[in-house]
């Protein structure tokens, strides 16, 4: 026998004769003919542990990373710096191996974890009421505009285009299932055009979602969106950048109803996309409705104070086809990574980061935007990211920009093409504390050479 | 936790509920057998006042930790006034399943369908 | 009974904390960067400033790496001892993933790199989609969705999708009344009525009742196979030629797939879309309630509607290496794909994990966990029957195949404890106590699972642990009425939770 089982061959024989049968195959015999595997599984030997290391180092020497080049890609992940102590305790098998906290007796450290990390996400937030973890950001989106479905029953949502193309496009698929038509609400000079979100509302409308700051890094007028939503009675969902939140108001200040979002910029890695968590927060009135797992304080039997999942009827296991959502594994592991990095930033430090990427993202914009051939996308003021719009001719030169800088070993940022045919000279630059003035510079250099070239080219083949 | 008792002045429904009828205007509520297979009930979620509600039908759910309960209506009419006390001590409806563990009150309809109810005797040996 | 309280473990006597409520004003473990920019005022507008700082913890990194380390002893935990947890297939977690998963080549792979860079990771990817294809016997995979109930919903959108471009409105799912929660939650997410099928009289769905509920209104049959109560149905071809004869799909909850590999595969059961729980089979660590992934494979008929991106491979013409891309399809009237599901590929890094297992496994290694667990299975059963038969029946057939289902009714009618009392008492045993109360469909259930990497030794004291609280609580039953003892706190007023919820540090 391979890989992790430890069954010997006295082990089997004693094991077939108390079950009382000849062969383990005898233990199949419920399977019909019919549906049988006639032959091996088609896969490859098993390998030592040492070859399939090898093999994996082998794929990811294949991927150039963030450690191997000077990175402003960001357009919803971000390179933060994950302390080392979120390493260590997310590795800790007593965090890493245990499920869902079923049996609270035996549970009260991953209990507890989700108790303090609800606490955390809503002071961030602003809203009072959080839940232990969704999947992802887009996903977030996608459950509070079925949470708003349910409550509200109205079959129209509006959605900024300033929210995350991910996220809209999630909202599209998951809207077909229960039923409501997505409209997308225009931005003007880098934000959601109020006059546009007012003519689109009406008592049709249960849902607006907009994201702060926005996916160009623009801060939105979150109170007056809010404000004109609640004129007819919609719920305001808001993505936000958790990071953010040290210098932005908090969107439950600013009216929004729900605020969800990507948790990966909280102490998670990249990981090419996930596991990373969605967070989910809302006022008190939602409580009953939100989805997923929600820890709560009690007493034991003695009086100690303890911790249980609690408000389990909204859930799938139990209120099934009435449940407020179908979740059930989340992602608990990565939501104790981001209440241990918000430990670790602390009530100032959150500040700290979030001035120092406001200030760095407004160097950065500025120097880039004095090169040759680059301009602001718009004035507005932003945070974390910015776009630029290159004097280059379409989509495939912005492409070939972003290839030069990358042969020179910087990635230079998100080619908003991708997403926004509106704009297919746009770049998307992400701003971390992990890239200096040094870097910001280095950029400049880099960037300001690619497009200088690139409108070489196209000049030389246009006069030939 | 109430005794097991079943009041011989109420109206019962075979869904383990149980009417008070008082000039046109009913009170709604759920039986001692009904609260005790639920468990502690740690959440009453009321219909909205002026809302109908039909005979038969659910008007309510009532829940416990693990297990969530439609409430069934024993008599058809329109909502005139629901226990708000009990948002703050769901226990009453364990407690005191006829006094303070009320639900709603209700004007009735069609007070004809009072005679579909059971009484004390024909509910219980029903149980 | 005062067993265990007097005195009071180290743990029982320290009344928790939360870490909002250690450190002190001023105290910090993170050090920003210097400024190294000109500092400009007046950046973000007046009314867009946080008016008041968020209250996160002030506290040290030793007083935080203390907290939750000691938080960390609080949690039983499956490397510590035996997590029999029915349905969630609680198998060793082998370290060598979580340490290919965080070379920084995958873990500091930032999802928009062009693809050109991140070749390594497409290859996975792919090799990874043809490796769950040869697995569940179907040809082609999304990787997208990010859980079992995220791939259940991912299901049943394309079981729309595919009906709609036939030009049928479909109304109704059918699910047995042994299925996840997750079953009927998603048909509702997904816009469907849920219609419940019988069981018959040895577990298995009741074809009578299958037949009967099967009209041209049903869009989909969803199945898990083995079912919840641990029983391969016998009649699944039956099934699947009733359901397909009107048209409608038959999507198969991969939950219980750890049961089958190498014996029997999902395509050839007649199903066109199957969900991996890759935290289950595949061994991703669960984390405390995840993360997991759950791809999907599909057939033929259902492939042109999968979500977006996909990872394809193509042949240079040139002849060279092949290069591995993402199609991301923007959408457009010739697209007939759901779109996405979550944003960016998926969880990666759960994809690392399980890219390495099947890896280390290889084909044989797969049927190998499979004949092991359900060797186990049945041992832990045999030996359960033996011991407590009259107690804890199992609630059908003889045998099971990965998991089983006893029944505590009698025990509860003989001695005076619940299940529930049974699966506190376990915990003084040192042993994560089986799912319990599910499925609906048992009275009292124990669903246990007791995975194939577990040794005889270990089952051998499951059993016994099991024996010796029946006997227990045939002489006095309030101990397990009471249990546990030994355990940091005892059993919680989770109704009280529910009344007055405190989900947040008071701050």
């Amino acid at each position: 026998m391979a890989g992790y089982t430890s069954v010997t061959p006295e082990d089997l024989a004693h094991m077939l004769d108390v079950i009382g049968v000849g062969s383990v195959e005898e233990l199949f015999d419920g399977i019909p003919a019919g549906v049988r595997l006639r032959r091996p599984i088609d896969l490859p030997p098993g390998q030592p542990e040492q070859a399939v290391y090898a093999e994996l180092r082998r794929l990811a020497a294949r991927n150039v990373s963030t450690e191997d080049e000077i990175t402003f890609l960001g357009a919803g992940m971000y390179d933060h710096y994950v302390p080392s102590i979120i390493d260590m305790l997310m590795s800790r098998s007593e965090f890493l191996t245990p499920y869902t906290p079923y049996q609270p007796e035996v549970s009260q450290g991953g209990l507890q974890v989700m108790f303090e990390y609800q606490t955390a996400i809503s002071e961030l937030t602003g809203l009072p009421v959080s839940n232990a973890s969704v999947y992802e950001g887009p996903s977030a989106v996608g459950a509070a505009a079925y949470m708003a479905k349910l409550a509200s029953k109205r079959p129209r949502l509006l959605v900024s285009r300033g929210v995350h193309p991910h996220s809209r496009a999630t909202l599209e698929t998951l809207a077909v299932g229960y039923g409501t038509t997505v409209e997308e609400i225009a931005l003007e000079d880098g934000v959601t055009e109020l006059d546009a979100l007012r003519a689109a509302l009406s008592d049709e409308v249960g849902a607006v979602v907009i994201q702060q700051p926005n996916f160009l890094g623009t801060i939105e007028d979150v109170t007056a969106l809010s404000a004109a939503a609640h004129e007819h009675g919609a719920l305001v969902i808001c993505a936000a950048d958790p990071l953010t939140l040290g210098v932005l108001e908090a969107p439950g200040n600013q009216g929004v109803d729900v605020c969800v979002g990507e948790g990966q910029s909280l102490g998670n890695r990249l990981d090419f996309g996930g596991p990373s968590f969605g967070f989910f927060a809302a006022t008190e009135k939602h409580l009953r409705a939100m989805p997923g797992r929600i820890a709560g304080e009690t007493t034991d039997a003695d009086g100690r104070r303890g911790f249980v999942l609690t408000l389990q009827t909204r859930e799938q296991h139990i209120r099934r086809e009435k449940a407020t959502s179908n979740i059930c594994t989340s992602q608990a592991l990565n939501a104790l990574g981001g209440v241990v990095y918000l430990s670790w930033l602390g009530r100032q430090g959150i500040v700290e980061l979030g001035e120092l990427m406001l200030q760095r993202t407004h160097y950065a914009r500025e120097t880039l935007a004095a090169l040759d051939g680059v301009t602001k996308l718009h004035d507005r003021p932003v945070v974390r990211e910015f776009a630029l719009r290159l004097a280059v001719s379409d989509r495939e030169a912005v492409g070939r920009v972003l290839e030069r800088c990358a042969a020179a070993g910087v990635n230079a940022g998100y080619a908003l093409g991708r997403s926004y045919d509106e704009h297919p000279d746009g770049l998307l630059v992400a701003i971390t504390e992990q890239r200096s003035r040094a870097d910001i510079d280095r950029l400049a250099e880099v960037l300001g050479a690619a497009v200088a070239a690139e409108r070489a080219t196209v000049g030389a083949g246009a006069t030939a | 936790m109430a005794e097991a008792g079943y009041p011989d002045e109420l109206l019962y429904h075979a869904e383990h509920d149980w009417a008070r009828v008082d000039d046109g205007v009913a009170t709604f509520g759920i039986t001692w057998f009904a609260q005790d297979a639920l468990g502690e009930v740690v959440f009453f979620d009321p219909p909205e006042v002026g809302s109908s509600v039909t005979a038969g039908e659910f008007y309510a759910e009532v829940e416990s930790v693990k297990a969530v309960s439609d409430v069934i209506a024993p008599l058809s009419g329109e909502i005139v006034e629901v226990n708000t006390a009990l948002a703050d001590t769901p226990e009453a409806i364990n407690d005191d399943p006829y006094g303070d563990g009320w639900m709603v009150k209700v004007k009735l309809s069609d007070p004809d369908e009072t005679t579909a109810l059971l009484d004390r005797d024909t509910y219980v040996a029903g149980l | 009974m005062t067993e265990g309280r007097n005195p009071q473990s180290p743990q029982q006597r320290e009344r928790a904390t939360t870490i909002f409520e250690k450190g002190a004003p001023g105290r910090r473990a993170f050090r920003a960067p210097d400024l190294d920019v000109p500092a400009v005022d007046g950046l973000i507008p007046a009314a867009s400033r946080r008016a008041a700082s968020p209250r996160l913890p002030e506290a040290s990194e030793p007083e935080i790496v203390r907290h939750y380390v000691n938080l960390s002893k609080r949690n039983f935990d499956l490397d510590s001892g035996f997590y029999p947890l029915g349905s969630c297939t609680m198998k060793h977690n082998p370290r060598l993933h979580e340490r290919v998963a965080a070379l920084p080549g995958h873990a500091r792979l930032h999802p928009l790199q062009d693809p050109r860079r991140a070749q390594g990771a497409l290859e996975l990817m792919f090799e990874l989609q043809g490796a769950l294809a040869e697995v569940a016997g179907l040809p082609h995979v999304s990787l997208q969705p990010s859980a079992g109930s995220h791939g259940e919903l991912a299901g049943l959108l394309l079981t729309r999708a595919y009906h709609a471009d036939r030009g049928e409105q479909r109304t109704k799912v059918l699910t047995p009344d042994s299925a996840h929660g997750t079953n009927p939650a998603t048909v509702t997410m997904a816009g469907y009525e849920v219609v419940k099928v019988a069981l018959d009289a040895a577990g298995g769905v009741d074809l009578d009742d299958l037949r009967a509920k099967t009209d041209e209104n049903v869009a989909c049959l969803m199945l898990t196979n083995p079912s919840t109560l641990g029983i391969f149905d016998p009649n699944i071809e039956q099934m699947a030629s009733i359901v397909h004869e009107t048209g409608a799909t038959l999507y198969y909850d991969g939950a219980n797939l750890n049961a089958i590999m190498g014996y029997s595969r999902p395509g050839d059961m007649g199903f066109d879309i199957v969900h991996f729980n890759l935290h289950k089979t595949f061994t991703q660590p669960h984390g405390g309630g995840g993360p997991g992934a759950g791809p999907i494979a599909v057939s033929d008929r259902i492939e042109p509607f999968l979500p977006r991106p996909q990872v394809v491979r193509r042949a240079p013409s040139n002849g060279g290496p092949p290069v591995y891309d993402l199609d991301e399809d923007r959408g457009g009237r010739e697209s007939k794909s759901i779109g996405k599901l979550r944003g960016f590929q998926g969880n990666y890094g759960v994809f690392v994990r399980t890219y390495a297992y099947i890896r280390s496994l290889g084909a044989e290694g797969l049927k190998d966990v499979s004949e092991v667990a359900v060797l186990n299975a049945n041992y832990v059963l045999a030996r359960l029957r033996e011991k407590v038969g009259d107690q804890l029946p199992l609630a059908f057939g003889e045998r099971c195949m990965h998991e089983f289902v006893l029944s505590g009714a009698p025990m509860k009618k003989q001695l005076g404890i619940r299940t529930l009392d049974l699966a506190k008492r376990l915990l003084d045993h040192g042993v994560h106590p089986p799912t319990v109360y599910f499925p609906l469909v048992v009275e009292e259930a124990l669903l246990v699972e007791p995975t194939e990497t577990e040794t005889r030794e270990t089952l051998d004291q499951f059993v016994d642990a099991v024996a010796a609280i029946v006997a227990e609580a045939a002489q006095d039953p309030e101990i397990a009425r009471n249990a546990p003892y030994t355990t940091p706190v005892r059993r919680l007023d989770e109704a009280g939770a529910a009344k007055r919820p405190r989900v947040r540090q008071a701050l």
